[in-house]
Order: structure tokens, then C-alpha cells, then sequence
């Protein structure tokens, strides 16, 4: 490709968001005088992003470049590229709305997604830098039986990432559609094409710039807006969590979320309960499963395990995540301030009302404090939050996409296909660049297919079933002497299909019949709740007044959503799986299949002795320690 | 690329210096690690079972709940640094030996 038509792609790309603008606007957060502004800084923000892809491209010849950036990434700007990579709008919006909506659980809730990290830091990350190349195969190739290992390493990379990818595309049409009005359709289409030209022209250099300008503008983002909220309190934690419980809006949710028991409460008692458990988590061991998954299933994300192939040694991976928990760590922290901000200001019933699952907290903190919906500056906040939530969509995206891609071009093209490196690097690239427009067109087709599902859950099992299969699998070949082929074969396939098969048949699928149960209670409760609105719409006291505006528009919501349910499972009685309720109770199966993953590589191991993996564990053992020839890697 | 040396990987694993990083580094992250999980696992299971704990206010309306929340976050954080500061200032400084006497092709006594 020659630079002419780099740049006509880049300046074609940044004219493609007015053209988007003009063409498909519906109702969103932005309000129609301010588009303009939202995509305006949206332009901006590509405009610098294709502007270092297209330095990027220039750099990008070798199958390393395009992997793993040639090795040459540092550990401070591979830490800001972890965040990056990790920091997914689910945390960056659906940890700051969880907190607006549900309190301390929700900021209870975030502690769990930067523990993993010292997984990441203590058993894996170095280890994997010293004897790693382009993926997760390669970690588990060195000792065990090359073709079988990239197998099933590359199925189980395309799974876990497909899960997340698939959540991440249909989380990001929904956001966007929210956020600025395009139709979700071509909100997808948007983040994939954009993805695209960064990770097919750029490959690894680009994506980890990508990565590194998203995590900076969401840190300053994050920051300003803290800033802001907090300030008036003279940056006191007590004071301003003081005022987040005196709220009525805080009050009034709380005695929404608790039903019964708020009647003898004080508005006081009410506030402060915002601050203590259980208004979101009901169940510990859910709670505790879940926990699992995150703290061992980060460590077995491939999307993330590729980023310390991108570091020389396993000094700069040591310290690329000593970075990331410091920015991950600092971003969870500022999210407390959000999460509680907004609720403060604009109120979690305001905040729902917009979006169900509180994901508009921080954006309409960030109008809020600019000085409102008719202002300018209010509007330049929004504008700013939402290009930066758009950025952070492309960039996860950009690197999920980046792993998928190596599983097929470097394990199963290169790997299995050719049986090794006898494939020139003009080819690799060229396998690697293919892989990945197939990879793309794979993830717009779900996301635009997927519409309208439920797909949260996904990035859940995604961690569970990394967690399950890629974490034992790793962990073991790299610290246990017997660990085999048979192991790694019986982990992998019984870790991933224990972890999804126990998601199929728990809560998280739709049961025709509880769907029904519940959409009934609510259209039974409506007539009364409606009568009791109606009585305080009459109401002189204009405080009281607001509240039944702001609940006749969650009613009329609750009721519509209960009849759209109603109509979806009509004629329906079971499952897809033809159960009639959830065998398993759990939302998340980690705290079964973590164990079973762990146990079917031991068994494997012990069941199917591999000489080959006991005679390289000598090998693998001194140079995941020390790092002899890690420099040479690739010449083994 | 010149040809890698050819090294006698079990002569490192036996190698005495090698037995010493190897124990010192697996005991020390073996105990980190335990450490921290069992740490981060207090904060579901205290919110769930130990809820008039977590609602003690100390600090204004702040209680143990929080604090305890913000603790896990300046608990990981001194985690990471301990254990970087350790492995920078001894299990880099044995590998490093240990690999350059290797490479070289000199085999220690």
C-alpha cells in the first residue's frame, strides 16, 4: 500500500463522521443543537488516532512488528496500553453507573478487576515474556506437542475473545446510539471499520498507541470531572460523601431498592444505607464466583497476555503491570467520585431513566457539570466523555480483534498449516492482515445480528472461562515438571466446556416462564402504582411533583419493557436447552470450574505421560526464571 | 542471526545459584499470592456475612465498609511494590548472573 493511499483511507475515515452524522441521527443524550460540538471533538479524537496509525503502517513489515510491535514497547507505555486494553466502557461507564445506582456495592464491586493484576504480576507476566513470542500457543508449544497445543490454544483464544468481542460490539452500538442517537447499526459498523484500519495497517504499533491515547484522555477525563465534584467540598471525603447521603434523589432510591423496611427508616438511615452491601449483590457465593473469575481469569485474557510480548524483557513486563495497577488502581478510585457524584447531581432515577442500567451516569455528570443540557460548555463535557467512551470501545476492541487474528494467522495458518516458521515474513503479514479483516467483518456481523440481546453476561464467562482453561493450562506448564500434552489437551477442552456448559443452563438464560412470572407482576402492580402517581401529580409541593414525573416515566418504561418480555416469550414454556428453570444457580460458574479446569490438568497430565514435556521442562523452568536467551526467543 | 549456544539446561536448574533464586522467588510468591487472595476474598464475604461490621461509621458518614474497600486498593498497590522492589534488587541481580555465565557458555563450577 503506498502512502497516497494510506492517507486518502485516514482523511476518507475522518470525513465518514459528519457523512454518519447526516445520514442516520435519531433522539440521543446529545441534543440536536450540540451534535455538531459531539462530533466535532469525535473527529478530533480519530483524526489524532489515524495520524499515528498512519506512522504506525510505515513501521510494520515483520510478523513481530505486527504482533507484538518488534518487542520494542516500554514498561511505562505498556502499562498505559494495559489499561487501555482492560479498561473497557463496561468499567470506564458501568462501574461509575452500577455506584449511582446501587452505592457501595457498585465501588465494591470495581476492587476485584484490579486484584487480578497480581495474578498478572506474580505467576505470569514475566515467566510468559521470557519464554513467549506472539501468543498464547506459543507459551504452551515450547514443551508440549506443538501442533496439538496451538489447536487447542487457538480455539480456545478465538472463544474467549469472540465472547468478549461479541459483548463489546453490542455494548458499544447501544452506548453510542444512547449517547449521540446514530442508529445502532451503523454505530457498529463505525467501531469496526475504524478498528480495522488501526489493527490492519498499524498492527501492534498502532494498537498500542491506540491503547495509550485512549487510557490518557479517560484518565484526564476522569480527572477533570473529579475535579469538579469535589472541589466544593475542599477536597473532604466526609463532607462530600456527607452531602451524596443527605440527598433526597440518594434517599429515595435507596427506599426504592429496599421495598418494605424504608417505611420505619429515617431519611438519614436511608442515605447512609447507600453507603453499606447489599443493594446490588444478593447472593455471597455469586459474589465470590464471580471474584474467581476476575482474579484468575484476567491472567489467562489473550488480549492481555499478548501485551508482554510486546516488552524486551521480563523487567519492563514486571513493570508495565506495576504501571497498569497504578493507573487501573487511581481510575477505580476516581470512579468512586463519579459514581456518587452523579447520583449526588443528577440522581440515579434521572440517570435510569436514560439509560436502565445506570450506564449514563458519568456522561451526564459531565454536562451537569458543565453548566447544564442548554449550555455550552456542558455540551463540550459530554461531547468530550463520549468521544473518549467511543475511543475506549475502538481500542478494546482494536486488541481482542489483534489476538483472534494471531490464534488464526501465526497458530493455525503458520503454526499448523505450515507446520512452523518455514513461512517467508511478507506471507506472515500477509496471513496476519487477512485473519484480521476476517476477524473484523466476524465481529460486525455478531454485533449487528446480536441486537437487542442481553450480552453482559458474556464478558463475565469470557473471564470464566479464561479463568478455567487458558489460566490452569499456563500456570501449570509453566511451574509444574509433569505437566503434558494430555494435561494442557484435557484443560483447555474440559475448563471451557464446563465453564460455558454451566452458563447455559444457569440464570443468565432466558426461562420463558420466570420472564412471564415477572413481567405479570408488573403489569398487575401498574394500576395501582399509576393511581398513586396520579395523586401526587396533583401535589402543590414541586419537589414532590418531580419525583411523580420522574416515576411515571420509569412506570410507563417498566410497563412497556414488561409487555415487549411478554410478547418475546409468547407460546414459549422452556429454555433453549429445553429446561423450565436453571439447573445451576449461579451466575457465574467460576467457583466449579476454575477447580475442574485445575483437576482435568492434573489428571491429564498424570494420565498421559509426554516425554518430550518432562525432558524440555529443564528448559522451560531456567528460562522462565532467568530469561537465558529470552532476547533469542525466536530462534528456538 | 548467529546460532544460539547450545545450553545444558539441567546443569542450570542444578546449578546452586539457581536452587537459591528458585527458592527464594517460589516461597515468596507463593506467600504473596495466598496473601492476596485470601485478602481480597474478606471484602465479598465480610459485606455478605458481616454487615453491622461494614456499617460502623468512623469517619462522618464513612465506615468500616469503605475503608475497608479503599484498603484493598493500597493493599494491592503495596503488594506490587513490595514484590518489585524485591525482585529488582535480588531475583534480578541472580538471574542476571546466572544467564550471563550461561550464554557465555561457561558452565559454573
Amino acid at each position: 500500500m503506498t502512502v497516497q493511499h494510506r492517507k486518502a483511507l485516514a482523511w476518507g475515515l475522518v470525513g465518514l463522521v459528519p457523512l454518519v452524522c447526516t445520514t442516520a441521527c435519531a433522539q440521543g443524550a446529545v441534543i440536536p443543537e450540540y451534535r455538531w460540538l459531539t462530533f466535532t471533538v469525535f473527529a478530533a479524537i480519530i483524526a489524532l488516532t489515524m495520524y499515528v496509525t498512519y506512522v504506525a503502517a510505515k513501521r510494520v513489515k515483520s510478523a513481530s512488528d505486527f504482533y507484538t510491535a518488534g518487542g520494542g514497547v516500554t514498561g511505562l507505555q505498556n502499562g498505559w496500553a494495559i489499561a487501555g486494553d482492560y479498561l473497557s466502557a463496561a468499567s470506564f461507564l458501568g462501574i461509575a453507573g452500577l455506584i449511582s445506582q446501587y452505592g457501595y456495592d457498585g465501588f465494591m464491586y470495581s476492587v476485584g478487576w484490579l486484584v487480578a493484576y497480581i495474578t498478572v504480576l506474580l505467576v505470569i507476566a514475566e515467566p510468559c515474556r521470557n519464554i513467549g513470542r506472539y501468543t498464547l500457543a506459543d507459551i504452551l508449544a515450547y514443551r508440549n506437542n506443538p501442533k496439538a497445543m496451538r489447536i487447542v490454544g487457538a480455539l480456545s483464544v478465538i472463544t474467549v475473545s469472540t465472547f468478549y468481542l461479541t459483548a463489546q460490539m453490542v455494548g458499544g452500538g447501544v452506548l453510542v446510539k444512547t449517547l449521540i442517537g446514530i442508529d445502532y447499526e451503523v454505530s457498529v459498523i463505525a467501531v469496526g471499520v475504524l478498528m480495522l484500519a488501526y489493527v490492519l495497517f498499524g498492527g501492534m504499533v498502532a494498537t498500542t498507541w491506540v491503547q495509550i491515547i485512549k487510557a490518557v484522555l479517560l484518565v484526564i477525563a476522569s480527572l477533570v470531572l473529579v475535579i469538579l465534584v469535589w472541589s466544593p467540598y475542599g477536597f473532604s471525603l466526609p463532607a462530600f460523601l456527607q452531602d451524596v447521603v443527605s440527598d433526597p434523589k440518594v434517599q429515595a432510591r435507596v427506599a426504592t431498592l429496599i421495598g418494605d423496611p424504608a417505611k420505619t427508616m429515617t431519611p438519614a438511615e436511608l442515605g447512609q444505607r447507600f453507603l453499606e452491601p447489599g443493594l446490588y449483590f444478593k447472593a455471597p457465593i455469586d459474589q465470590v464466583s464471580l471474584g474467581m473469575a476476575l482474579v484468575f481469569g484476567t491472567a489467562g485474557l489473550p488480549h492481555i497476555l499478548m501485551r508482554f510480548f510486546t516488552v524486551p524483557t521480563a523487567q519492563q513486563a514486571r513493570k508495565s503491570v506495576v504501571w497498569a495497577m497504578a493507573i487501573i488502581g487511581g481510575f477505580y478510585v476516581l470512579t468512586l467520585f463519579l459514581g456518587f457524584g452523579a447520583a449526588r447531581f443528577v440522581g440515579p432515577a434521572a440517570i435510569a431513566a436514560v439509560d436502565a442500567g445506570g450506564n449514563m451516569a458519568a456522561p451526564l455528570l459531565a454536562q451537569y457539570l458543565g453548566g447544564g443540557t442548554g449550555s455550552f460548555p456542558g455540551n463540550f463535557m459530554l461531547a468530550f466523555v463520549s468521544a473518549v467512551a467511543f475511543a475506549t470501545i475502538v481500542a478494546v476492541v482494536a486488541g481482542l480483534v489483534l489476538a483472534a487474528a494471531s490464534a488464526i494467522a501465526h497458530d493455525l495458518y503458520v503454526g499448523v498449516y505450515h507446520g512452523g516458521d518455514t513461512v517467508p515474513p511478507r506471507q506472515q503479514v500477509r496471513a496476519a492482515r487477512i485473519a484480521t479483516v476476517v476477524v473484523g467483518a466476524m465481529a460486525i456481523t455478531i454485533g449487528i445480528a446480536a441486537k437487542g440481546q442481553n450480552v453482559a453476561h458474556l464478558v463475565a464467562l469470557a473471564f470464566a472461562v479464561a479463568a478455567s482453561a487458558n489460566f490452569p493450562c499456563v500456570l501449570l506448564t509453566l511451574y509444574w515438571k509433569r505437566c503434558s500434552t494430555g494435561g494442557i489437551v484435557a484443560g483447555m477442552i474440559v475448563g471451557t466446556v464446563v465453564a460455558v456448559g454451566l452458563t447455559l443452563v444457569s440464570p443468565n438464560v432466558t426461562y420463558p416462564k420466570a420472564v412471564r412470572a415477572a413481567s405479570q407482576k408488573v403489569l398487575d402492580g401498574e394500576a395501582d402504582r399509576r393511581s398513586a402517581i396520579e395523586q401526587a401529580l396533583l401535589s402543590t409541593d414541586s419537589r414532590v411533583l418531580e419525583k411523580a414525573r420522574v416515576d411515571l416515566t420509569t412506570l410507563d418504561k417498566a410497563v412497556t419493557r414488561a409487555k415487549d418480555d411478554m410478547a418475546r416469550v409468547e407460546g414459549q414454556e422452556r429454555s433453549f436447552l429445553g429446561l423450565e428453570e436453571p439447573v445451576f444457580e449461579l451466575k457465574n460458574p467460576g467457583i466449579i470450574s476454575i477447580p475442574v479446569g485445575f483437576l482435568a490438568v492434573l489428571f491429564g497430565s498424570l494420565l498421559f505421560r509426554d516425554r518430550r514435556s518432562e525432558e524440555l521442562w529443564p528448559e522451560v523452568y531456567a528460562r522462565q526464571n532467568t530469561g537465558i536467551l529470552a532476547s533469542k526467543a525466536s530462534a528456538h | 542471526m548467529a546460532a544460539p549456544p547450545t545450553i545444558d539446561w539441567s546443569a542450570v536448574i542444578s546449578d546452586p545459584r539457581f536452587q537459591t533464586l528458585h527458592r527464594r522467588k517460589q516461597g515468596f510468591l507463593a506467600g504473596l499470592m495466598v496473601f492476596s487472595v485470601v485478602f481480597y476474598f474478606l471484602l465479598p464475604i465480610g459485606a455478605a456475612y458481616f454487615q453491622d461490621l461494614f456499617r460502623i461509621k468512623v469517619w462522618g458518614v464513612i465506615n468500616v465498609g469503605l475503608l475497608f474497600a479503599l484498603t484493598e486498593f493500597v493493599v494491592a498497590w503495596v503488594v506490587a511494590f513490595y514484590y518489585s522492589r524485591r525482585a529488582g534488587s535480588e531475583f534480578d541481580r541472580l538471574a542476571r548472573e546466572i544467564a550471563a555465565d550461561y550464554e557465555r557458555g561457561k558452565v559454573a563450577p
